[in-house]
């Protein structure tokens, strides 16, 4: 156990190594360049400028060295200066919108993990049966229907028709429902699935049937003997999971207009803000093969069989 | 649509059958054309399944013949008419440039199923070779590209699209590169995993002792006996094609205006939400009714082509 741990942490390292080589290599192999930006607003230079520019900002050096660079400084947590705006650090906007997304991410987890769960062992108690077909047909919508799609069928339903929540913002607790909500409904489908599929299949085990006929009653059949077995193949989509709310939390941001790092997915790529996109790119990355890497820790660790 | 997914997998059974097999009186023809036909019975018994290829269908032949179709073409503006609501003349009202959004829906389903089946056909293209070449090869160049394909599979997928897309610029084209460069990865390693277990059965043995070359024991015999879950990773792969189109041109960097997309119209509309609720809400109900149905009709195409799961 202690010696996978310390072997997929030490994968970590490569992992992320690729990634902000690839993520390089095609920001600088596809023409446009900073100096020349396609952005908005942006003017066109004379070359005396261009040449000062790259020279300021390092971008005329040969590639392999701009990429040793931006590692030697990245190792030290500094990211550099954002292009687009231009008198703050990237660790600074990250430092800011980061937590924010956080923030929203873990509410809408909270909501897919609990809302999940509890769809998916209804349909599963009542398989075959009307609970069990509302229950699916609620996680496959889920599933199956992009957020930024189910942002607009909520907004249109609780703040147009039933003006119950504000359009968009982030100031009041009351503004976070909606984002929160659209951003769980996908997970919460995925987990709803899962948990009805292993729920089903521990229901028809010898030990259910044995904890029947000593007489138990349904509800602690199902929550001290199902649930608790079930829960371990549910663990896995975990992983899938955090991977859906990063990347949904980009367009459920932009619609709902929070102060989150995913409005700048897209900013720092049409800007060609170099030391914005590596950082986004690995903080999501980073984020990511952490959250998987724990994901298979905690499944090691609920189910005893498995030995590494 | 169901008919073409099932007459995928008949093409198992139109594998020659190796002169082995028909010596045991076991072709794969009648094998694979009872398991086709099973499977199909399979799938025409699941409801949901059957509406969602119904829909499917009836979208194809919209984006056939979206010119006969639709009332107005999708570039007619009327300036008089500026961001009406449903009326009469436009059933789902106009846009802010007078142009009837029930007619640039209607050309939005091309872009969507071209996306959608076009896109399988470059992730399959790339995909399945690598998959079964690293499963039949072992030894280093397996590992070569799995390791690869393990770096792949840790992207976020959606960021890396973005990515390559404001690199490329927008455009149809370029979607198809975008979405071919980054979906690969799921079928590879589903091919893979195929090729590992079918290389050490039997036919494949005597196959390769009737003298049969590497290149074609796995052309022949290999790669149609693992046809079945690429069949499934395909239909799961075509809405989440239409998926990616439709957010890349919701942000902007996916179809190039005036050709109108789905995605393209919901992300345009959100902005003018409280005031023109029609400009977002019709293409949004659009793209949920092709998701699900898509989906509803994988699930059916799994269930059907893995009859275990039941």
């Amino acid at each position: 156990m202690l010696i996978y741990a310390t072997r997929r942490i030490l994968w970590l390292m490569p992992t992320l190594l690729a990634m902000a080589l690839v993520t390089f290599l095609v920001m600088h192999a596809t023409p446009g360049s900073p100096l020349d930006p396609i952005a908005e607003g942006a003017n066109p230079l004379s070359p005396e400028a261009q040449r000062n520019l790259a020279a300021r900002y390092g971008l005329d050096r040969p590639l392999w060295e701009q990429f040793a660079i931006f590692l030697k400084k990245a190792a030290q947590g500094d990211f550099g200066t954002s292009f687009v705006y231009r008198s703050r650090t990237v660790a600074e906007i990250i430092g800011e919108a980061l937590p924010v997304s956080l923030l929203l991410g873990a509410m809408a987890m909270a909501v897919a993990v609990a809302g999940g769960l509890a769809l998916g062992v209804v349909a599963a108690v009542h398989q075959n049966r009307t609970w069990d077909y509302v229950s699916v047909s609620v996680a496959t919508a889920g599933v199956a229907v992009p957020n930024f799609v189910l942002a607009v069928f909520l907004i249109v339903l609780f703040s147009l028709l039933v003006p119950l929540f504000p359009t968009g913002g982030w100031d009041s607790p009351r503004a976070w429902v909606l984002p929160t909500l659209t951003l769980a409904l996908g997970p919460l489908g995925i987990v709803a699935r899962f948990t009805r599929a292993a729920v089903l299949d521990v229901i028809r085990s010898d030990f259910t049937l044995t904890a029947r006929a000593k007489g138990l009653s349904e509800t602690p059949v199902i929550f001290k003997h199902v649930l608790k077995n079930a829960l371990i193949p549910v663990v896995t989509v975990l992983g899938p999971m955090f991977a859906a709310i990063g990347t949904g939390s980009f367009f459920v941001e932009s619609i709902f207009r929070v102060p989150g790092l995913g409005r700048f997915f897209v900013l720092s790529m049409t800007g060609r803000d170099y030391p914005m996109i590596m950082a986004v790119v690995l903080t999501y990355g980073a984020f990511l093969a952490v959250m998987n890497l724990m994901v298979d820790l905690v499944y090691g660790v609920l189910d005893p069989r498995i030995r590494y | 649509m169901s008919l073409t997914l099932a007459s995928g997998t008949e093409s198992e059974g139109a594998t020659p059958p190796s002169e082995l097999q028909q010596s045991r009186g076991q072709s794969p023809r009648s094998r694979g054309g009872s398991l086709a036909r099973d499977a199909l019975r399979r799938l025409m018994r699941n409801k949901l399944a059957v509406a969602g290829g119904f829909v499917v269908i009836a979208l194809c032949l919209l984006a056939i013949f979206a010119d006969a179709l639709a009332p107005y073409p999708y570039t007619k503006t009327n300036f008089g008419r500026l961001n009406e609501g449903p009326s009469r003349d436009y059933p789902f009202g106009t846009d802010q440039l007078g142009r009837d959004v029930l007619s640039r829906i209607i050309y939005g389903a091309r872009i969507s199923m071209l996306v959608g089946l076009g896109a399988q056909v470059v992730i399959v293209l790339i995909g399945v070779p690598i998959g079964a070449l690293s499963g039949y090869l072992g030894g280093r160049t397996d590992l070569a590209l799995t390791r690869i394909v393990d770096v792949m599979y840790a992207f976020p997928r959606l960021l890396f699209v973005i990515l390559v897309m404001s690199m490329l610029g927008a455009g149809l084209a370029n979607i198809f590169i975008a979405i071919g460069v980054t979906g690969w990865v799921g079928i590879a390693r589903q091919t893979r995993a195929q090729v590992l277990a079918l290389k050490e059965k039997e036919f494949t043995d005597a196959a390769r002792a009737l003298g049969a070359a590497g290149g074609r024991v796995l052309a022949r015999h290999i790669v149609p006996n693992a046809l079945s879950p690429i069949v499934v990773a395909v239909t799961f792969g075509i809405p989440e094609a239409i998926f990616t189109e439709a957010a890349l041109s919701f942000i902007g960097v996916g179809i190039n205006p005036p050709t109108p997309s789905w995605g393209q119209m919901v992300g345009e509309g959100q902005q003018y939400l409280r005031s023109y609720w029609h400009l977002c809400v019709f293409p949004s109900i659009a793209i949920a009714v092709t998701m699900l149905s898509f989906t509803f009709l994988g699930d059916g195409v799994r269930d059907a082509l893995d009859p275990k799961l039941q």
